[in-house]
């Protein structure tokens, strides 16, 4: 084989997510009471849009989530480092390397440096880039050479946006209805979903991504950090960082919020008891300093058995895993507290009077009419909570406690802006480049977590 | 009322009794007092007499939990568990692995976070509900709907950057305040002014808008029909009838924080250089201050549940219909 696959621990809680949240999706899709409120989220044009942006950045995170170690040329051997789909797609952003910082478009390095001209001269002059606009002759043809190659990108995404939208009216017109017609009816906004929407912000995506795969092989459209990495290929790669932040997290602490929150209200008396002591006792302890505590103690682990961890890439792995389970720790124990106080009212409902009563067992109740009676409150709690676990991952990478230094995350990007932004020149653009992608990501979260909750929280139900 | 306090405080006893439990299984079962020592010590080329010194200077030479070469009752007390951790309960927080004495550090670092942490949060409280009740007011016009939409844009940014932001345009560019440090007396006014305006503004975002669904909740009920249909003007029915009755969901989220007040916030005083628990806290993470940590994981919990008692105090005071017993 050519390649041989890696499996992270984070990749495949990434594919357990992702089977569930397909099944889930079959599930509902197949029982109206459950088809009825997406349909109403699916009819919001701003959800729609926030969901568009999503499935973009999710789309990034799934590719980086595939992992390989590549065949050495003419060898036997696999190479030791380990590689994703994101890499090997993005490899000319990721092997270019420039020597130091580099402004987004330069064509000049970002510090001065000693050099010898061939007619033995020496002097000090900003030195051109190995990669950065390396294409042009003359530096000075940079402002032609760009508004020349984004002409070339917006007649490129124009034109497959065109074309995808033409394919869209083809299929979704009404039978025996003339093409312009639909095409009106489409412009007008006159349809059941959002199409109008959908695809003008597909359309924005197009060209952004046009615009990108143009610019970004032959300029560092971000720049470049200290190392000389671009930071586009390190925004990208950040976008699994997040999400696996923002998703797992909630994956793993979800089968205790759910059975002890349930089985609390539902058995009460000593269980209850037991449980309510147990949550209580998890969340007076404030989160940051729990998380300091339990990623000190994984800092002194791994620097005590450092032949646990083979590569770079498992070690930052298992401390991202790690981040996630005890930001479960800490955040499971809001939702436990909703699930037990839903529990204790619908434990007193007919329906489940009547199947007690019936003899039905205690684990069937709790798993026919209990667990499907909560999952409104489940659903809202986790898309609610993502955005913020987005933004606290950042912030735990501030304070020295969130995902390995080693790993690219928006943390870490702002992290290192924060001696940058004290160079004069200022190095602003790792700053700009985090704040775009995180903000991008956390607005469509919170725009579309809007749309989920007002769907489906019964009380806000007209 | 008193009988209820003490009820709580009781209550209050078994839950630290578990957090000590927990903090010291974190600290000194996941890891031995060798591991923390090697790591003190540098990785490499550390002897074991060094290793022992440095336990033994820190008190982590003990027995974890059971002495069985002490006599009597020091078989339980002479333990790192009894030295290290029963010892927080009254509030002796022993010394820092740098020898530190942390009870005197807390109580002289305390009033520099107070000073900050107090203002943000009263000054973001009237704000906030000047905001949502604002919203509420014109609620269904543009002004609501678009202020929904700034309160959503702003909760979708991360307070690191309203800190930067903050500090690179009224530090750097506008040169109005120090960018950090601090000082003691009037002089700490330059220092504090910046950070309680940045603290407020980042959370401008979600609490305008979660206190504005509180208003609305509030405005669609009889009651302030009835209000109205006595004639009542808008603005007095909202300032003696929801406002009060809004007070009740704001305060369960409002009151928990005001003892955390004491220990600060982590971000802000490292951004801004103030000398306060939480910049303490962030140096004592990252020079792995084990003893520092568990002392201020400890003291946060026990700020927590007073903030829950304070918490449940305040319902009977605002609210007439909830009896403490």
């Amino acid at each position: 084989m050519p390649f041989q696959p890696v499996f992270l621990v984070t990749d495949v809680l990434i594919y357990v997510l992702l089977t569930a949240a397909i099944a889930f999706g079959v599930y509902a899709s197949r029982r109206e009471h459950l088809r009825a409120p997406w349909r109403q989220v699916a009819r919001r044009p701003l959800a729609m849009a926030a969901m568009v942006i999503l499935s973009a950045y999710v789309f990034i995170g799934l590719l980086d989530s595939v992992h390989f170690r590549e065949r050495l040329p003419d060898q036997d051997q696999y190479s030791s480092e380990v590689l994703s789909l994101l890499d090997k797609i993005a490899t000319p952003l990721r092997t270019r390397v420039e020597k130091t910082y580099s402004a987004p478009f330069a064509v000049h390095g970002f510090t001065k440096e000693t050099v010898e001209h061939p007619d033995g001269s020496i002097t000090r002059e900003y030195p051109r880039l190995l990669y950065g606009g390396a294409h042009l002759e003359d530096p000075r043809d940079r402002t032609a050479d760009i508004v020349k190659r984004g002409a070339v990108a917006t007649l490129e995404g124009g034109i497959v946006w065109v074309f995808l939208v033409g394919a869209f009216v083809l299929l979704w017109r009404r039978p025996g209805e003339q093409f312009m017609h639909a095409l009106r009816r489409l412009a007008r906004g006159d349809s059941d979903l959002p199409w109008r929407t959908i695809l003008v912000t597909i359309g924005a995506l197009i060209l952004v991504g046009s615009y990108s795969v143009n610019m970004a092989l032959h300029y560092h459209i971000l720049g470049t950090d200290q190392v000389g990495q671009d930071v586009f290929y390190k925004s990208l790669k950040s976008i699994r960082t997040g999400l696996v932040i923002g998703t797992l997290t909630t994956l793993v602490m979800l089968p205790f919020a759910l059975v002890l929150g349930v089985m609390a209200g539902y058995f009460r008396g000593w269980v209850d008891d037991v449980i309510q002591y147990t949550y209580t006792t998890l969340s007076s302890i404030p989160g940051v300093l729990l998380i300091a505590a339990a990623i000190l103690s994984l800092q002194v682990y791994m620097a005590n058995h450092p032949e646990s961890f083979e590569t770079v890439v498992a070690r930052a792995d298992t401390r991202l895993l790690f981040l996630t389970i005890i930001l479960g720790v800490t955040s499971w124990t809001s939702l436990c507290r909703l699930l037990r106080g839903e529990t204790l009212k619908l434990r007193e409902v007919d329906y489940i009077q009547a199947a007690r009563a019936l003899g039905v067992g205690n684990v069937r109740i709790m798993m026919r009419h209990l667990f499907p009676n909560v999952m409104h409150i489940v659903l809202i709690t986790v898309v609610l909570d993502f955005s913020g676990l987005v933004l606290a991952e950042a912030v735990l990478s501030y304070v020295g406690i969130g995902v390995d230094p080693s790993m690219d995350s928006w943390g870490n990007m702002i992290n290192s802006a924060r001696l940058e932004m004290a160079r004069e020149p200022m190095v602003w653009w790792s700053l700009a480049a985090a704040f775009v992608f995180m903000f991008g990501l956390v607005l469509a979260a919170n725009l579309f977590s809007d749309a989920v909750r007002d769907a489906f929280d019964p009380r806000l139900r007209k | 009322m008193i009988a209820y306090i003490v009820r709580r405080l009781l209550y209050a006893v078994p839950i630290l009794i578990g957090v000590n439990l927990l903090t010291f299984a974190l600290f000194f079962f996941v890891n031995s007092p060798d591991d923390m020592a090697r790591i003190h010590l540098g990785m490499k080329r550390v002897t074991p007499e060094a290793i022992a010194k440095w336990k033994e200077d820190r008190g982590y030479d003990k027995p974890l939990l059971y002495n069985s070469r002490a006599a009597g009752a020091d078989k339980f007390t002479d333990t790192i568990f009894f030295r290290h951790s029963v010892r927080l309960f009254v509030f002796d927080f022993g010394r820092s692995d740098q020898g530190r004495n942390i009870g005197r550090d807390i109580m002289s670092r305390m009033w520099p976070s107070l000073a900050i942490a107090l203002p943000t949060f009263l000054v973001g409280i009237l704000v906030n509900i000047t905001f949502a009740m604002l919203l509420a007011f014109f609620r269904g016009s543009y002004l609501d709907t678009w202020g929904v939409v700034v309160a959503v844009i702003m909760m979708s940014i991360s307070t690191l950057f309203y800190v930067i932001g903050g500090q690179y345009l009224v530090s750097k560019l506008l040169h109005l305040v120090p960018i950090s440090g601090y000082d003691t007396g009037v002089e700490a006014i330059k220092f504090i002014i910046l950070p309680v305006i940045i603290g407020v503004i980042g959370g401008i975002g979600s609490s305008t808008r979660l206190y504005r669904t509180f208003f609305l909740e509030e405005i669609n009920k009889d009651y302030v029909r009835t209000a109205r249909a006595k004639g009542l003007s808008e603005l007095r029915v909202l300032f003696h009838h929801v406002l009060k009755n809004a007070m009740i969901p704001i305060l369960t989220g409002v009151v928990v924080i005001i003892p955390l007040l004491f220990i600060g916030s982590l971000i802000m005083e490292s951004f801004f250089g103030i000398p306060g628990l939480g910049s303490y806290t962030i140096d004592a993470i990252n020079s792995q201050d084990f003893a520092i940590v568990r002392a201020m994981v400890f003291l946060g919990s026990v700020l927590y549940i007073i903030g829950l008692i304070l918490t449940d105090i305040s319902y009977t005071v605002v609210d007439p219909r909830v009896r403490l017993n």
